[in-house]
Formats: structure tokens, C-alpha cells, sequence
């Protein structure tokens, strides 16, 4: 009797197509992806069961930290040196070109303008490692008021967000809800993290 | 997962020495695995990356409003939050008749026993449409609905013209998670209308007095 041969199949698959659309994937969300800024303060906001998503563009954010001091940012680097521009004329003062670019890479700062310059002289890498005192917000002096007001020139679509530390302090938020009344500002959003709906 | 090799290497006649054919093939399962592994990790941090917010409309502060465009309420329609230390709260309500405020009550965030509980009794109390919200819910849930519908029968909801207003006023000595805690009940409770306002100094009083007296 004739021995009946099974042929024998390779096992192996030809991964290649797989490969090419977990690559074709992997670029996309890479691509996608917009890295968090880096961010001058750690600021742990509290939770809520609000599900609205804040937009990623046309975006002013201003952020309290825990000690009481105030950041402010906007979006855009373009958007940026317009605003910079925009506050030397009000402070006259002036900005080199270096110092422009420089500041068009800050998402988020919290120095008083007069202070601006010097910070900007610093190395991006020891930024963080400087203390710095937020932006002055009281009625005394109030910076605040007039980078919202000029953000708001820069960009006319701009939507303010203030984002909180839990154990940021009322005050603090009452003055800054307060310039952004004054400034015509009625509307605002609140940054949340997510909260386990509890019904 | 080594290649096997289907044929080849089979017995040659004479000794004739072959170098060994290599296969040209590489084993793509690693790189495959990477690709996945950070494509996973890529659409996890993006989709995480979105911030949640919580919208809120302040009364515009310069406007002095006429006359027909101000909305008198009933005292006793109004509830008043305290928010002050330690994360405690102090409501209390306008008595009709005279005018003054009734006795403050000292009460906490707790979800079971706290601010929620009475905001939701308050607000029952007052507004009878409440109850048809599951109903909508579930039609909504169902298909029945959709979310515009869903939005716009709960707007009206809210907004029903006896409902309980709450009057939001933290203390100095509040923290910011106080206040978005206290508008996180506003939407839980279902609570249409609320404003954060400046406390008074005979409020600021009633908060001491009754945080103290516990």
C-alpha cells in the first residue's frame, strides 16, 4: 500500500498586509495626537458629572493654582505674538524677535508683564524650576483684565476657561470671575475631570 | 514563532557541499505586536486627552435691567446656599409672610444625606413636572426621542415658573471645589435657574454663627 502523504503546510502567515495597516494606524494617532502642554503648575481639578468637551481650538485658559497664583494662556502661536504685541503698546514695552518666538511657545505663564522679559530670558528646561508669582489680578493692578480684553481683539471666537485647583481658595476665583464680568466675559466654562455618575 | 521550513534540505547525492539557502522571510509578529501595542496606547491617550468642562452664564454686571425685563419671585421660591468652611454648606429659606430669613441649616455635600437630598425634596416640592423626567429619559433611551426633543422637554422642566431657585453664595473661606460641586447639584437636582452672588456681611454672620453653634 501506497503511503498516503499529507502535504505538509508552512504555518507561517504573511504578516506583511497586517503590518502595513498597524503602521497606516499607528501614524494617524500619532499624527493625532496633541501632546498636554507642558504645564508651569500642577493643578488637580475636581470632579463633576458634566460630560461637555472643551473645544481644542479658540481656547483662553486661565488656570488658579493651589496657592492662589493665576496663569493665563491662549491658543495658536500666531494668536500669540499678536497678543504679545498687542500688551507691549499698552505697557510700552518691547519685545525682541527672540522673545517673541520664545513666548509664542508658552502655553500657560504666570508672571507680571513688567517681569515678562526676564522669564522669557530663562532656558524653557528651568522654567519650571523658578517660582514664579502669577499674574497680579487684584483690583489694584489688574493684568488679567487687560490680557483677556486683548485676547479677545486677537481672536473674537475666543471661549474662556478657568481652570481651578479643589483647594484653590474663593477669593481667588471671585476676583478672577469678577474681571471677566467686567470684561463683558459672561459666559465661561469650568474645567472638570470626570466624575462616576453616581445614579 | 520560528519559520518552519516546508522543503528543501533534502538528502542531495554526492558530496557535494551546498552553502545553506537562508530564507529570505523575516518574522514580522514582534514588530506587529509593537504596532499594536502602540496604537493601543496612542487612541487611549487621545481620546483622554479632552478636558471635561462645565458650562456657566454669569449676569451680564453692567446692563442695569428695566423694570419688565426683572423676574419677581416669591421669597419662599428661593432657596439660599451658604458655602463656607470645611466644606459645609448653611441653606436657608424666606419666610413669606415676614420676610425674614427662617432658621439656617447646617448640611455637607454628601450625596446620601447632604445639600442634594433637600435640594431634591425643595424642588419636588415645588415643581410637579420633575417627575416626567425618567419618562423622557427612557423614551429617549429607547429611540422614541431624540436628543434635541430630549433637551428641549427638559429645558422646559427646568425652567417651570415655580420652581426652586437657589441662590449660590460661598464665603470667603471656600474652596473652589465647593463651588463646582455645588453647580454639579444643579444638575443633578435639576435645577433650571441658580446664580452665584457676593455674599452679604449679615450672611457672612449667619455662616459663623452657624457653623460655630455645631
Amino acid at each position: 500500500m501506497p503511503k498516503v502523504k499529507v502535504p505538509r503546510k508552512s504555518t507561517s502567515v504573511d504578516m506583511t498586509a497586517m503590518t502595513d495597516v498597524a503602521f497606516l494606524l499607528l501614524t494617524f494617532f500619532m499624527l493625532a495626537t496633541k501632546f498636554k502642554p507642558d504645564e508651569p503648575v500642577i493643578v488637580d481639578t475636581p470632579s463633576s458629572i458634566s460630560e461637555i468637551k472643551l473645544p481644542d481650538v479658540d481656547i483662553m485658559m486661565i488656570t488658579i493654582d493651589k496657592e492662589n497664583r493665576v496663569f493665563f494662556g491662549i491658543d495658536g502661536q500666531q494668536k500669540r505674538v499678536e497678543l504679545l504685541d498687542k500688551m507691549a503698546t499698552k505697557y510700552q514695552l518691547t519685545f525682541t524677535d527672540k522673545e517673541k518666538q520664545e513666548f509664542s511657545l508658552l502655553s500657560t505663564f504666570g508672571v507680571p508683564i513688567a517681569q515678562l522679559k526676564q522669564f522669557l530670558s530663562i532656558e524653557p528646561a528651568d522654567r519650571n524650576k523658578t517660582k514664579v508669582p502669577g499674574i497680579p489680578s487684584d483690583s489694584l493692578n489688574n493684568e488679567l483684565s487687560d490680557w483677556v480684553w486683548n485676547a479677545r481683539l486677537v481672536n473674537n471666537n475666543i471661549r474662556v476657561a478657568v481652570k481651578g485647583d479643589q483647594s484653590t481658595s474663593y477669593p481667588t476665583v471671585k476676583q478672577v470671575m469678577n474681571t471677566l464680568q467686567e470684561k463683558n466675559v459672561n459666559r465661561f466654562n469650568f474645567i472638570t475631570t470626570m466624575e462616576r455618575s453616581a445614579e | 514563532m520560528a519559520e518552519i521550513e516546508g522543503g528543501g534540505g533534502g538528502k542531495h547525492k554526492g558530496g557535494k557541499k551546498k552553502g545553506k539557502k537562508l530564507s529570505t522571510r523575516v518574522d514580522f509578529t514582534p514588530m506587529v505586536d509593537l504596532g499594536f501595542l502602540l496604537i493601543t496606547f496612542f487612541m487611549l491617550t487621545t481620546s483622554m486627552n479632552k478636558p471635561q468642562t462645565m458650562e456657566i452664564n454669569m449676569p451680564d454686571k453692567k446692563k442695569d435691567l428695566t423694570e419688565e425685563e426683572k423676574t419677581i419671585v416669591k421669597a419662599s421660591q428661593a432657596i439660599t446656599l451658604l458655602l463656607t468652611k470645611d466644606d459645609k454648606v448653611v441653606y436657608y429659606f424666606i419666610n413669606d409672610k415676614t420676610g425674614d430669613p427662617e432658621t439656617p441649616v447646617i448640611t455637607d455635600f454628601d450625596s446620601r444625606k447632604g445639600i442634594r437630598q433637600t435640594l431634591l425634596t425643595e424642588n419636588k416640592k415645588r415643581n410637579p413636572l420633575l417627575d416626567s423626567i425618567p419618562i423622557y429619559k427612557a423614551q429617549l433611551n429607547e429611540g422614541k426621542i431624540d436628543q434635541t426633543t430630549y433637551k428641549a422637554h427638559l429645558g422646559s422642566i427646568k425652567g417651570y415658573k415655580d420652581a426652586l431657585i437657589v441662590v449660590i453664595k460661598p464665603t470667603d473661606e471656600s474652596r473652589y471645589k465647593n463651588l463646582i460641586d455645588i453647580l454639579d447639584e444643579m444638575l443633578i437636582c435639576n435645577i433650571g435657574r441658580y446664580a452665584v452672588v457676593d455674599i452679604t456681611d449679615k450672611e457672612k454672620e449667619m455662616a459663623t454663627t452657624a457653623t460655630q453653634s455645631k
